[in-house]
C-alpha cells in the first residue's frame, strides 16, 4: 500500500484538470496518497461509537494549533506587574478575553479544547483496551499512543502556567518540586527546569516556549507516525477480527469498505456532535463547573500566599492521586521520590500493554468474566482516583470514611490489574473468534 | 479497481447541502480569527482622538503631542513665520499643496485652519524619521545662510518650511502630513477627529 | 456489559457529601436589569474605586449598561480623562502597599474568582458584604463572619447601620444606617451584579451566539446525518 507503484499515478483524460493532476502525480504522490490513506485504504465495516475519537482527536488537535496561533499573537510570557500592579503575563489574557475582537472566543476554544483533548484521549485508549487494539500487529501504534498521551500531558502542563493565575503557579511549583525528589541530582535538576530557585519569568518563558514549539512539533510528528502506523497494518474493530485474512477477487478486505468516502461521511456527523458538546461547554459553561477553569485562576499569581486547595486539572487528578498515595519510605528514599516513580509508572506501564496481555482473543465480546469484571474495575478505580485528585487528602466520603486509604487500595489495583495481567488474561474464558466480523 | 459509489441523485443532492451548509459555517468561523488581528479596544482607546490646550502656547512655540503613537507637532507661528511661507513657494516642491496630505479644510497658503496654528505630523514622509525644528533664520543652527526656518530631517537631509512643505530636490516626496483635527473651542483643539471637516 | 462501562464512564464523578460547607445567601440575578446594573456602577465607584482597581474594565464599556458616552464621563469616570482608559484605582499600588500593608486586590475578577464549591462567586460577595460587624479588636474597628479578620473595613455602613455579633454567635443589627435592612441587600445585589458583569462583560453576547451557533449545527447535523444513512444503505 506505502509503495507508490506508476499504476497508482493518475492517468489524464486530456482536461485540464487531468493534466494538472497528472503533472503533479509525476512529481508528487498526491493520488496515491489519496488513495492509500482515503479512497482505498479499507477499514472494517463494523466500526461503533467507540471509533469515533480518534478522528476526533485529530479534530481537536487543529482546534488546538490554530486558536493558539491567534492567541500567541496576543499573549506575553511576561512574570513582571504592570502600572497597575498585575502581572504582565496575567493582563495579557484578560487583554485577549475583553479588548482583543473575539478573542474571548478563541481563548475559551483552547482553554475548552485542552480538556476535550483529554476527553477523546481517554475515550480513544480505552477504546483500545475494550477490543485489544494494542495487540499484535498493533503493539507500535499502541506505543506512538503512549507517547502522544505523554506529549500531551507535558503540552498541559505547560500551557497551564501561561495564564500566570494562582492554579498556574502552585501547580507548576508542586510538580517541579516533584523533580527534587530524585536523589542526589533531584535539587540541581529542579533549579534547571525553573531556571530560578522559584517559578518564575524564567519558567514562565522556557515553559511558553515548550508550550508552543517544542511539544507541538514532537507532537505533530508522533501523530503522524501513529496514523503511519495504523495505515500500514489496519485498524482493529470491535470483533478483534484481522479483516485481511479474507479478501475478494481484487484483493480487497471483505469486511472491509473504503474509509473514504464511508468513514469520512460518518465521522462529519461524529464531528458535529461533538462540536455541539463543544459549544454547549464554550458558550454556556467556560468553566466547566470549575474543572475546565480553575476559580483561584481568575487570580494573579502571587508566590508569596498559597490558595487553600490546590488541585491539578482534572485530566491529571488520577495520576496525581497515584502520586499522593505513596507516603512511605522505601530503600532509604523519601516516600516523595517513590509518589513521582508512581505517577510516571502509571503512565508508563500502558505501553507494556500489548505484551501484558495473554489473552487468545482480542475484543472484549469473546472475553472471558475475569476480564470484565476487573476492567469494569478498572473503570471505577481511575474514575474514583480521578474524583479524589481533585479533593484535599483529608477528604472523607459522607463525612466519615477516610479517604486516603481508599485511594491507596485503588492505586494498588490500578498497577495490579496490570502486573497481574499475563496471569489472569491466561487463564480467563473466552469464546472463539468469528471468521468474519459481526455488524 | 477502485470500488465505485453508486452517487445517485439523492446522494448528490446531500453531497452538495452538506458541503454549502459546512462551507458556510468554515467562512463564519473565519472570522473571529481574522477580525482578532483587526486593531483591539485598548489600540483602539490608545488611537482616540486627543484634547490639547493651546492655552500655554506663545507666538513662536512649538509643542508635541502622541496621536495613534505618531509626533504631533503644533505651532504657534509668529507673523514672521508665516511671512516667510509666501517667499518660499518657488523653493518648495508643491506649494499650493495639490498633493492631498491635508484634510481639504488644510488646503491654504499656511496649510491651517487658523493661519497662526500649525498642526502637522512630525513624520518625514520619506523613510518615517522625526524631523528637527530648525528655527533659527541664517547658519546659526548649521543650515545654509538663506535658511529662513523651519525643519530638518537627520536622516536623509530633507528640509521643510513653517508649513511642512518639502523643499525642491530632497529625499522626502510629499509635505508633511496635516492630521484631521477641530476646534473645540478657541484655546482647544481636538487631534485625530473633524466631524467631516468642521 | 457495555452500557455498564458507558454508564461509568459518562458519569459524573460523583458528588459524596462534602464537609462542612459554608452557608452562602443567594445573590438575586440582575444580569437582566440596566438599571439594577446601572446603580451597581454607581456604587461601585464611589465607594470601591477608591481603593480598588478594576484596570481589566474600559470606562467606555459602561456604555453597555445602557448610559450614553457624557452620562458616564459626568457621573461615573473619577479616575481617568479619556473613556478608553481602564478603571483604575485613584492611589497608585506602591502607594497602597505603604498605606495597607498590601495593596487590595483588583476587583475586575472577584466575582469569578470567589466561586467555589459552596456557591457562586456572586453568593460569596453578597453574603460577605452583608456578614461585616463592629469588633473593637480589630485595627478597623469591624470584622466579618464570612471572612473572619478581613482587612476591609465595612465601606458600606453607613447605609447599613452597625451590626454586631451577640451571644449566639449570630449578627443582629445595633443601629440602623440610612437604608432599611431590604433597601440594604437591594444596594448589595446590585453592586454584585455589577461586579459579575464586570467579570465577563461579553457573557450576555456570548451565551447568545451560543444558541445561533447551536441552531447552525443542528442544521447541519440535519443534511450530515441523512448523507451518511444514503451512503450507508449499501453496507451490509
Amino acid at each position: 500500500m506505502a509503495s507508490h507503484t506508476d499504476y497508482e499515478k493518475y492517468k489524464s483524460d486530456g482536461s485540464l484538470q487531468g493534466n494538472l493532476l497528472e503533472w503533479l502525480d509525476a512529481r508528487f504522490p498526491a493520488t496515491s496518497m489519496w488513495r492509500g490513506h482515503l479512497s482505498e485504504y479499507y477499514a472494517p465495516k463494523n466500526f461503533n461509537f467507540w471509533y469515533f475519537f480518534g478522528s476526533l482527536a485529530m479534530l481537536v488537535l487543529v482546534i488546538q494549533i490554530v486558536t493558539g496561533i491567534f492567541l500567541v499573537m496576543h499573549y506575553k510570557p511576561d512574570a513582571s506587574l504592570n502600572a497597575n500592579g498585575i502581572p504582565v503575563a496575567f493582563a495579557s489574557v484578560e487583554y485577549i478575553m475583553r479588548d482583543v475582537n473575539w478573542g474571548w472566543l478563541i481563548r475559551y476554544m483552547h482553554s475548552t479544547g485542552a480538556s476535550a483533548f483529554f476527553v477523546v484521549v481517554y475515550l480513544h485508549m480505552f477504546r483500545g483496551m475494550l477490543y485489544g487494539s494494542y495487540r499484535q500487529p498493533r503493539e507500535l501504534i499502541w506505543i506512538f499512543g503512549t507517547l502522544i498521551f505523554l506529549c500531551l500531558m507535558a503540552e498541559a502542563f505547560m500551557g497551564y502556567l501561561l495564564p500566570w493565575g494562582q492554579m498556574s503557579f502552585w501547580g507548576a511549583q508542586v510538580i517541579v518540586n516533584l523533580f527534587s525528589a530524585i536523589p542526589l541530582i533531584g535539587e540541581p535538576l529542579s533549579i534547571w527546569i525553573r531556571g530560578d530557585f522559584v517559578v518564575g519569568d524564567a519558567t514562565l518563558n522556557r515553559f511558553f516556549s515548550f508550550h508552543v514549539i517544542a511539544v507541538p512539533l514532537v507532537l505533530l510528528g508522533l501523530v503522524a507516525a501513529h496514523i503511519l502506523a495504523l495505515h500500514e497494518v489496519g485498524s482493529n474493530n470491535p470483533d478483534g477480527v484481522e479483516i485481511k485474512k479474507r479478501k475478494d477477487v481484487h484483493g480487497n478486505p471483505l469486511d472491509g469498505i473504503p474509509f473514504h468516502p464511508y468513514y469520512t461521511v460518518k465521522d462529519i456527523v461524529g464531528v458535529v456532535v461533538f462540536l455541539m458538546v463543544f459549544s454547549i461547554i464554550v458558550f454556556f459553561a467556560p468553566e466547566g463547573g470549575g474543572y475546565f477553569l480553575e476559580y483561584n485562576n481568575f487570580l494573579p499569581a502571587d508566590p508569596l500566599k498559597t490558595p487553600l486547595h490546590i488541585a491539578p486539572v482534572w485530566y491529571f487528578t488520577p495520576y496525581y492521586s497515584l502520586l499522593r498515595a505513596m507516603v512511605w519510605p522505601l530503600f532509604g528514599i523519601d516516600a516523595k521520590f517513590w509518589g513521582v516513580v508512581a505517577m510516571g509508572a502509571g503512565v508508563v506501564i500502558l505501553a507494556f500493554l500489548p505484551w501484558l496481555d495473554r489473552s487468545p482473543v482480542k475484543s472484549i465480546r469473546y472475553r472471558g468474566p475475569i476480564f470484565k469484571t476487573l476492567l469494569t474495575i478498572f473503570v471505577i478505580a481511575f474514575v474514583l482516583l480521578g474524583f479524589l485528585g481533585t479533593q484535599p487528602p483529608s477528604y472523607a466520603f459522607f463525612g466519615v470514611i477516610p479517604s486516603a486509604p481508599v485511594a491507596q487500595v485503588l492505586s494498588a489495583y490500578y498497577f495490579l490489574y496490570f502486573l497481574t495481567m499475563p496471569w489472569w488474561s491466561r487463564i480467563d474464558k473466552y469464546q472463539p473468534e468469528p471468521d468474519r466480523v459481526t455488524m | 479497481m477502485s470500488n465505485e459509489c453508486k452517487v445517485d441523485g439523492g446522494r448528490r443532492r446531500l453531497v452538495v447541502a452538506t458541503a454549502a451548509i459546512g462551507g458556510v459555517g468554515a467562512l463564519a468561523a473565519v472570522v473571529p480569527f481574522i477580525s482578532s488581528m483587526l486593531p483591539s479596544e485598548r489600540a483602539k482607546a490608545a488611537g482616540a482622538p486627543v484634547e490639547v490646550d493651546l492655552g500655554n502656547l506663545e507666538p513662536g512655540q512649538m509643542m508635541t503631542v502622541e496621536w495613534r503613537g505618531k509626533p504631533v507637532w503644533i505651532i504657534n507661528r509668529s507673523p514672521s513665520m508665516l511671512e516667510s511661507l509666501s517667499k518660499l513657494d518657488e523653493a518648495v516642491a508643491d506649494p499650493k499643496s495639490e498633493k492631498p496630505m491635508q484634510p481639504a479644510y488644510c488646503k491654504n497658503e499656511a496649510r491651517s485652519i487658523k493661519p497662526e496654528i500649525m498642526v502637522v505630523v512630525g513624520i518625514c514622509t520619506h523613510l518615517g524619521c522625526s524631523p528637527s525644528a530648525k528655527f533659527k533664520k541664517g547658519s546659526e543652527e548649521g543650515m545654509e545662510g538663506a535658511w529662513l526656518g523651519g525643519f530638518l530631517c537627520p536622516c536623509h537631509g530633507s528640509t521643510f518650511d513653517f508649513a511642512g512643505r518639502v523643499f525642491k530636490n530632497k529625499p522626502a516626496p510629499d509635505n508633511l502630513e496635516v492630521p484631521p483635527h477641530m476646534y473645540l473651542s478657541d484655546k482647544r483643539i481636538l487631534i485625530g477627529e473633524d466631524k467631516k471637516g468642521a | 456489559m457495555k452500557k455498564l462501562l458507558t454508564a461509568l464512564l459518562f458519569a459524573p464523578a460523583v458528588t459524596l457529601a462534602a464537609g462542612a460547607a459554608v452557608h452562602l445567601d443567594k445573590a438575586p440575578d440582575v444580569q437582566g436589569d440596566k438599571a439594577a446594573l446601572q446603580s451597581g456602577a454607581r456604587t461601585f465607584v464611589n465607594y470601591c474605586l477608591n481603593c480598588h482597581g478594576a484596570s481589566f474594565l474600559r470606562y467606555n464599556r459602561l456604555m453597555e449598561l445602557g448610559l450614553s458616552e457624557q452620562q458616564v464621563k459626568d457621573n461615573l469616570m473619577f479616575t481617568a480623562v479619556k473613556t478608553g482608559e481602564p478603571m483604575r484605582v485613584a492611589a497608585r499600588p506602591e502607594e497602597q502597599k505603604v498605606w495597607f500593608g498590601a495593596a487590595p486586590p483588583d476587583l475586575t475578577l472577584v466575582a469569578r474568582a470567589r466561586a467555589s464549591s459552596d456557591g457562586s462567586g456572586a453568593d460569596w460577595l453578597y453574603t460577605y458584604l452583608r456578614s461585616f460587624y463592629v469588633d473593637e479588636k480589630r485595627p478597623t474597628g469591624w470584622n466579618n463572619t464570612l471572612f473572619p479578620n478581613v482587612g476591609m473595613p465595612h465601606v458600606l455602613w453607613e447605609s447599613q447601620g452597625t451590626q454586631v455579633m451577640n451571644k449566639d454567635h449570630r449578627l443582629e443589627l445595633q443601629a440602623p444606617g440610612k437604608l432599611s435592612p431590604a433597601e440594604y441587600d437591594k444596594q448589595v445585589a446590585d453592586l454584585v451584579g455589577f461586579l459579575v458583569w464586570m467579570a465577563e462583560p461579553d457573557a450576555g453576547f456570548r451565551k447568545q451566539l451560543g444558541f445561533g451557533v447551536l441552531g447552525f449545527l443542528v442544521v447541519l447535523f440535519g443534511v450530515a446525518y441523512p448523507l451518511k444513512k444514503a451512503y450507508w444503505k449499501d453496507v451490509k
